[in-house]
């Protein structure tokens, strides 16, 4: 038996994800979260006369603590089990891939252990981010004045 | 030929298992000789409850030997950690001459296998072997913190809290009787959530030269076990062995599906980790066999010989499986 | 209105990496950066504005929101600035959400220790 037919038959032997199921539940979840967002756009609109431009970095903020508190009362992992990509793919879940690590590597020590492993899982996306808008900026720049 | 017919069969003189919660709460739990109830066990790190795991496993087993660590010549431990630190530092203070391997989840089978070796060629009276896995310490290591928020695919398997010790002599049954020493088996599969089927060639290509070099058939066993495949690497390798001629399809199971209730406790695949056949050894299968309801075991390790490094670097898994043969009577 | 929006577009979004996921085995840290990336290319391109207007929430929740930011300030800045903005927009924009990250972060860090799973 070659190694191709050996993975072919593993492919064929093992299960896959109930895709179906996964992403009604992420659909469902990940929709709630945003929703929970818009609750708290609007709350800050109304309530503290806030204008929509700050509304939208208010609510990043406040959801990115209820991502971290929840991850920290242990509840974030338990709703991801379900939730699957629907907690992983609001900002609520890149919280939790900043808590998570910093949480587990305390142990390590509080600078080499909990503020160095903070961004082990979310670095990349702050990294291929922050590197995408510059390259935006440096085409907007050069032309974007002529479009 | 892989396997070595001990000279003097070699006495398993006693054994002591210690699980974790979730174990504890599985289909073997009366068996181990403590389930612990947090996964802390009053230390700090996950890396000192490991180690004080191992010492309880072995203090355990030679309490219930009547030997002292000093009438050890040798101890043979291993673990999942980098440099293998649950066995390093939970033995330190037990003085005993240490040899630390690194099998991966084969390491009791491996660990086993040598203290085996050590005591038929007379060169120890007494030899220990142990190892131990953690399900706090090894996801850290290999996989995600804690908390982090992801889902398990199916075929993923739950590294089992728990180590298992085995003290070795001669005298008194049940015996080892042979030893068949695996060889590194890389059928290419790269998917570190699909260990099972990684691991499994391995388990085959070992069980199989058992079978060739010592003559016997796969019903000469009672029980054939392997280390943890989980529920797809057992799947494999039942089929696998029948196309060989081997049929052990009544005799044969893999701890990681023994160790939990796949359905009831949400285990995916089935448990994993060197723990994993360590504490269902040293518990539920030593048990059955002192009580006679197994005469002759086969147990076989299998590891998956990757590392977090290997994995980022999108090499295969290379798998590993040492059988141990053991017998209640010995001609 | 507002909310069946979220909802709906919030929930696509997460859908669809949820199929990526299962399908292509892609790892949520990946799907995490291609979200980002995708994100400040619809921004710069404007698209996002569309998901928007429609999704609310639903589009500025999810990390595709996070990308649409960077690509809003920068070009912000830009034209503010000029070619200095190029540097400093993405993150001016985005420095909400990564402080917060951060600090919210490091205090659930450090009063909470992570919890086995039984």
């Amino acid at each position: 038996m070659t190694n191709k037919e050996y993975i072919d038959y593993v492919n064929k032997k093992t299960p896959n994800s109930k895709i179906l199921k996964n992403t009604v539940l992420a659909f469902i979840i990940g929709g709630l979260i945003c929703c929970v967002g818009q609750a708290f756009s609007d709350f800050y609109r109304i309530m503290f006369n806030l204008s929509a431009e700050d509304a939208k970095t208010a609510v990043p903020i406040t959801m990115v603590f209820l991502g971290a508190l929840f991850t920290g009362l242990n509840l974030y992992n338990k709703l991801a089990r379900y939730a699957g990509a629907g907690t992983i793919v609001p900002i609520t879940g890149f919280a939790n891939s900043i808590v998570s690590p910093a949480m587990e590597f305390k142990r390590e020590g509080l600078v080499l252990g909990l503020g160095a492993k903070m961004f082990t899982v979310a670095g990349p996306v702050l990294v291929y981010g922050i590197t995408a808008s510059v390259i935006v900026g440096l085409i907007y720049y050069f032309i974007g004045g002529m479009m | 030929m892989q396997t070595i017919k001990l000279k003097t069969p070699v006495s398993i003189l006693s054994s002591a298992s210690v699980a974790g919660v979730k174990e504890g709460l599985g289909p073997l739990k009366n068996f181990y000789d403590k389930v612990l109830e947090d996964a802390e066990w009053g230390e700090k790190t996950w890396e000192k409850t490991e180690s004080k795991m191992q010492t309880f496993a072995v203090t355990k087993a030679l309490e219930k030997a009547n030997l002292k660590p000093t009438d050890m010549n040798y101890i043979f431990a291993g673990d999942l950690l980098n440099q293998c630190i649950a066995s390093s530092f939970g033995l330190r203070n037990l003085e005993i001459p240490f040899f630390g391997l690194y099998g991966a989840c084969s390491t009791m089978a491996e660990s086993t296998s040598l203290a085996s070796i050590t005591v038929s060629s007379g060169y120890a009276d007494y030899a220990v072997a142990v190892t131990s896995s953690h399900f706090c310490t090894a996801e850290r290591q290999y996989r995600q913190p804690l908390e982090y928020g992801g889902q398990r695919p199916p075929s993923a398997q739950w590294t089992v809290t728990g180590s298992g010790a085995m003290v070795l002599g001669t005298g008194k049954s049940p015996y080892i009787t042979h030893i068949t020493t695996g060889k590194i088996v890389d059928m290419g599969i790269n998917d570190a959530n699909n260990m099972g089927a990684a691991m499994a060639p391995a388990a085959i290509d070992t069980l199989t030269a058992h079978f060739k070099d010592t003559g016997r058939t796969s019903d000469f066993y009672d029980l054939i076990v392997t280390g943890d495949l989980g529920k797809i690497g057992k799947e494999i390798v039942i089929e696998k062995m029948l196309e060989k001629g081997y049929d052990m399809r009544s005799n044969y199971n893999d701890c990681g599906c023994m160790v939990f209730d796949l359905e009831k406790q949400d285990m995916h695949a089935g448990g994993s980790g060197c723990g994993c056949i360590a504490i269902t050894l040293c518990g539920f299968i030593m048990e059955k066999i002192k009580s006679g309801e197994l005469k002759n075991v086969l147990f076989a390790g299998t590891g998956a010989l990757l590392s977090p490094t290997s994995t980022l670097q999108g090499e295969t898994i290379p798998g590993i499986a040492h059988a141990v043969a053991i017998s209640r009577e010995v001609d | 209105m507002a909310y069946l929006g979220s909802f709906i577009v919030g929930g696509i979004l997460c859908a669809i990496a949820q199929i990526l996921i299962d399908k292509t085995k892609l790892t949520p840290a990946r799907i995490l950066v291609l979200y980002v990336v995708v994100g400040t290319v619809l921004g710069a391109l404007g698209l996002y504005d569309i998901i928007e207007r429609v999704g609310h929430a639903g589009a500025t929740v999810p990390l595709m929101g996070f990308g649409n930011t960077l690509a809003k300030g920068v070009m912000k800045a830009v034209n503010e600035k000029g070619f200095i903005g190029i540097f400093t927009g993405g993150i001016t924009a985005a420095a909400g959400g990564i402080t917060a990250s951060i600090l919210f972060g490091f205090l659930v860090a450090l009063i909470f220790t992570p919890k086995d799973k039984y």
